[in-house]
């Protein structure tokens, strides 16, 4: 089968590539770019390992093709803060302990990245059902919850 | 598992579209990929072409044509739920899209991609089917309209023939006084609904229910509508006694995440409680 050449946005920079049609983004992102913090478990749409931020907004980097995201704009998570700075969800996230292994932490902080853009200062409510679209198999997500509070007011989100 | 190998095109009209569809006999539509694309992951699906809408001029739209409201095919579902027009005019359908899957698939699934894709326990065909709406198809013989009772015709099939393209959805615009509710028993949010109930409905000046709809997913190979107990509820029946003939002509099948019988018992319990919200909205 043909390769197709792609133009994609990826954290700010123009990013050309010949991929065949069949090779999903996040394959993309992590095989060609080395982009390696959009994480792959399922590869079916269930986990959300591989959120990224398509056009500023998440979605499953393994559920589109490359072809498909050709001359749209994705943030990764390398791309949310510059260099090693530790932007507010992370920070938080290692104030609450948000992680144990750490597999599913980026999806998580690109999926409430978006959560407190919408909404600056979700209830708890506001945000379990924020993260039901993400699975963490280590911390049971108490922890994870928190660190969304926390990021609330990191953020000056807080009342 | 990774998708099997296929080429790809991206036609940027409805005519370059179909003749791309019709140059390979194992060609598929690429609405937005979000039932699809795990359909290839799991090697259940092996189409050799897929035919990508995204760059369809003309298909990402909502119009509003007076007493109904046309949705292009590959109008985001993100876009629709959080379309005033739509919350205004359509509101049982912008609130079902708040269950579909999760937000990071609202953002890329479409409304004519669920529609066409016909997963029996989706919210969208429901929702089509429970209001009477009807779908635009065009084809190599030009352009059609299937109404919804004549588009599900089993688990994941319709009536929309092989190189043909689902090109919009038309659902009726609500009236004044119209109450509607959806209510889902599923697993997680998020997942598709062991059962769900899907209801409009619309009061006369004495407030007596004058139109009603009731649509059921999860309980057959297709959305259903509850025939039986829209007919008892516009004979005056109370949403209680009413829900209990939901099951009139269902079979569901029994599997891992529920038993017929188990679906049965929900479509009574979701038709109650989604006639009774609806009520009270429409109040």
């Amino acid at each position: 089968m043909s390769d197709h050449a792609v133009t994609i946005n990826v954290n700010g920079v123009e990013r050309s590539n010949l991929v065949p049609a069949r090779l999903t983004l996040a394959d993309f992102l992590r095989e060609r770019l080395d982009l390696t913090a959009t994480h792959l478990a399922c590869e079916h749409g269930v986990c959300g390992a591989c959120t990224v931020l398509i056009d500023g907004e998440t979605a499953r980097a393994c559920l589109l093709l490359t072809v498909q995201a050709d001359g749209r704009e994705v943030t990764t998570l390398e791309g949310l803060t510059e260099g090693d700075e530790l932007g507010p969800i992370e920070q938080a996230f290692w104030a609450k302990h948000g992680m144990q292994c750490g597999f599913c932490t980026p999806g998580f902080v690109l999926t409430i990245a978006e959560l407190l853009d919408d909404n600056p200062n979700p209830s708890r409510e506001e945000i379990i059902e924020g993260l039901g679209g993400n699975l963490c198999r280590c911390t049971g997500y108490v922890k994870i919850v928190e660190a969304v509070e926390e990021a609330v007011t990191l953020r000056g989100g807080g009342a | 598992m990774k998708p099997p190998d296929f080429d790809y095109v991206a036609p940027t009209s409805v005519d370059g579209a179909i003749k791309a569809l019709g140059s390979d006999s194992e060609a598929k539509v690429l609405a937005g990929g979000q039932s699809l694309i795990p359909l290839l992951a799991f090697r259940l699906a092996g189409p050799s072409l897929l035919v990508d809408l995204a760059r369809v001029d003309g298909l990402d739209h909502i119009t509003d044509q007076g007493d109904r409201l046309v949705i292009g095919a590959m109008t985001r579902q993100r876009r629709v739920e959080r379309d005033p027009l739509v919350a205004n005019r359509c509101p049982l359908l912008a609130e079902s899209l708040r269950h579909v899957g999760h937000p990071q698939i609202r953002s890329q699934g479409t409304i004519g991609g669920s529609v066409a894709h016909a997963d029996p326990a989706a919210e969208l065909p429901g929702v089509v089917l429970a209001l009477g709406g009807r779908v635009h198809v065009t084809g190599p013989a030009g352009d059609r309209t299937i109404e919804s009772e004549e588009l599900f015709q089993g688990f994941l099939s319709t009536s929309i023939a092989d190189g043909e393209i689902l090109t919009a959805v038309e659902v009726p615009a609500s009236g004044p006084r119209t109450g509607w509710s959806v209510v889902e028993v599923a697993r997680r949010p998020g997942d598709y609904a062991l059962c769900g109930a899907l209801c409009q409905l619309q009061l006369d000046d004495a407030g007596a229910v004058m139109g009603v709809h009731l649509g059921l997913i999860g309980v057959g190979d297709r959305p259903m509508r509850a025939h039986a107990v829209e007919a008892a509820v516009l004979a005056g029946a109370n949403p209680a006694d009413a829900a209990e003939l939901a099951p009139d002509g269902l079979s569901p099948s029994s599997d891992v995440h529920a038993s017929s019988d188990y679906r049965l018992h929900l479509a009574t319990v979701t038709s109650r409680r989604a006639l009774t919200q609806a009520l009270e909205r429409a109040a």
